[in-house]
């Protein structure tokens, strides 16, 4: 006899076998699409380059990974960094960390504006950090080059004022390509920043001016403390896709300032070279997840303080 | 104290917030100007024309990326749609249950790898299920931005379907409606919006993309964002203005719509 226990039991079954019939479609979609890729490049990562870009299928070699880190001299053999891999991922690295603190420079007075209006006032001026977030990155950093060219505003407007008697070449250097980020990222630092200052207490702030805390002191002792989550929140929201960053540093940057994402590209251009490109690829991921892990963990140590 | 002195002013806050509102619209703002410029130059100011704007509409390299890009937008947004209504429906308003977790992190998957990664990772197994089938046409793009835009869809739609109300679709279950009845009178006009607004997100991703666009295309496939991308190698003319000041209008169109979407709801 079926007891009511197990048809309770039978039910609840049914319940999360169709559930898992529901997200199947989405789930097809992404492994074909997205993730399943991911581990047919990691296979590739293994194989021998082909001489015309591709692979030879199924000779497998550890040299795309080797080639990441080192080269081999080709008339005697002997092993070099790969210097220019190097080279690259450090700008990359470095650029992404500048562009991180930029940004928090300018977002977090920006957030904090937004924050400290009436009410009514804030879904205006967020509205105003919207529109940019959702406009093309092409466009936007189009848009930035023709700030920054030589014939650009900067140049002009330096040159009107007569502090430069030619134009500075911004183009197609670090400045450029850190110009670029900044512009672009910014309001995925303002938004996170935004939402945790919304809901600072102000009497806390209050209460600091009441014991003769200074305006430094304030800012540094109660509004940072509190905002903390929103800062690391907007520093890896920031920082993960100057990493990846690839449009940026293509337009901006050129050949020369290129950063992690153009060299991957490289590889399965003119450089040919597929396996090193998967391994880049694989690197730069890695790169991202640990910096993600960092932010899972602070986040929950975060909510494990206020708990 | 002295008169004026406000607890929630920091020295310089507000002059770097107006400052960062300024540089966030001067480049726009100077790409939209020069789209009317009626010279061939991005930098010299030649008087008011409407001239780019006719010679992008009759350059018929644009007209078929643009109808390539909207095209591929539509597709991919609805479908992803689709799949994330279902997959929003599959995991809210349950008690945790095996696979949840699972589901939620395989879902938000494609936001946490770099684009580039993506792309390439999708160049290797197209450009070899190319060789192995002789088909190149647009599937391989309408699979990608389906794949991508699928978190998109789902974020708002799993919000809509978080905050609703269960007791309503309990009375209509209670009047005997069949599940398919409540569902469809109750339970679909409540998540409308939250459907609405996914499909949106979704269409405005897909038209934006460039980095895998860009990989995953076969010869003769541009759409508007990639041929941008390979005219600005090239000499630019204001023509690039004003493709990207009508492309400009669109997305502020967009995200307008969505933004009183949004508040609605409050």
């Amino acid at each position: 006899m079926t007891t009511v226990r197990e048809i309770a039991e039978a039910n609840v079954q049914r319940e999360i076998r169709r559930r898992w019939l529901l997200t199947a479609p989405a789930l097809i979609v992404i492994f074909l699409a997205a993730i399943g890729p991911l581990f047919v490049m990691l296979l590739y990562s293994f194989m021998v380059k082909g001489d015309y870009g591709d692979v030879k299928f199924g000779q497998f070699s550890l040299d795309g990974w080797f080639n990441v880190f080192f080269t081999r001299d080709i008339f005697d053999d002997t092993l070099t960094f790969a210097d220019a891999h190097l080279s690259i991922l450090w700008r990359s690295i470095s650029l992404s960390l500048i562009t991180t603190v930029t940004t928090l420079f300018f977002g977090f007075p920006t957030a904090y504006f937004i924050a400290t209006r009436p009410q009514h006032q804030r879904d205006t001026w967020l509205f105003v950090v919207t529109i940019p977030f959702w406009t093309n990155i092409l466009i936007r950093t189009f848009a930035m080059q023709e700030v920054l060219r030589n014939e650009g505003i900067v140049n002009s407007a330096l040159m009107a004022m007569h502090l430069i008697n030619s134009p500075i070449q911004i183009m197609f250097t670090n400045w450029a390509v850190l110009f670029g980020m900044v512009y672009v990222y910014l309001p995925l630092m303002v938004l996170p920043l935004y939402a945790s200052m919304e809901k600072i207490d102000f009497r806390l702030v209050e209460a600091g001016y009441d014991l003769y805390a200074t305006r430094i002191q304030v800012l540094r002792r109660i509004i940072i403390p509190l905002v903390n989550p929103g800062i690391i929140a907007g520093s890896i929201l920031v920082f993960i896709p100057s990493l990846g960053a690839y449009v940026t540093p293509r337009v901006l940057g050129g050949g020369k300032s290129m950063m992690l994402g153009n060299l991957i590209e490289l590889q399965f251009g003119q450089g040919r070279d597929w396996p090193l490109g998967a391994a880049l690829s694989i690197t730069l991921m890695v790169v991202v997840t640990l910096a993600l892990l960092v932010y899972v963990r602070n986040a929950s140590k975060g909510e494990g303080s206020h708990g | 104290m002295a008169k004026g002195f406000s607890v929630r002013s920091q020295p310089g806050f507000v002059f770097i917030a107006l400052l960062c509102f300024f540089l966030l619209y001067l480049p726009i703002a100077t790409l939209v100007f020069y789209a009317f410029n009626a010279g061939v130059s991005v930098a010299v100011w030649e008087g008011f024309s409407l001239r780019w704007f006719q010679s992008a509409m009759h350059n018929t390299q644009v007209q078929e990326a643009t109808l390539r890009s909207v095209f591929i937008a539509v597709t991919s947004a609805f479908l992803s749609t689709i799949a994330a209504t279902m997959a929003a429906l599959a995991t809210t308003r349950t008690a945790n249950y095996p696979g949840l977790t699972f589901k939620y992190a395989f879902i938000n998957q494609p936001l946490m790898v770099p684009e580039i990664v993506t792309a390439v990772a999708l160049l290797i197994v197209f450009s070899r299920i190319k060789i192995w089938t002789g088909y190149s046409g647009i599937g391989y793009l309408l699979a990608a931005h389906t794949a991508f835009c699928i978190p998109f869809a789902y974020l708002p739609i799993r919000a809509r379907l978080e905050n609703m109300d269960l007791t309503l679709e309990r009375a209509a279950a209670d009047l005997y409606a069949t599940p398919w009845n409540a569902f469809k009178r109750v339970t679909l006009p409540l998540m409308w919006p939250g459907i609405i607004a996914g499909f949106m997100l979704a269409f405005v991703t897909s038209l934006d993309d460039v980095v895998i666009t860009e990989f995953v295309k076969s010869g003769g496939q541009e759409t508007l964002p990639t041929y941008m991308l390979g005219q600005l190698r090239r000499v630019v003319t204001p023509e690039i203005n004003a493709i990207s000041t009508v492309f400009l209008a669109i997305s502020i169109l967009f995200v307008t719509i969505f933004f009183f979407l949004n508040r609605k709801k409050v």
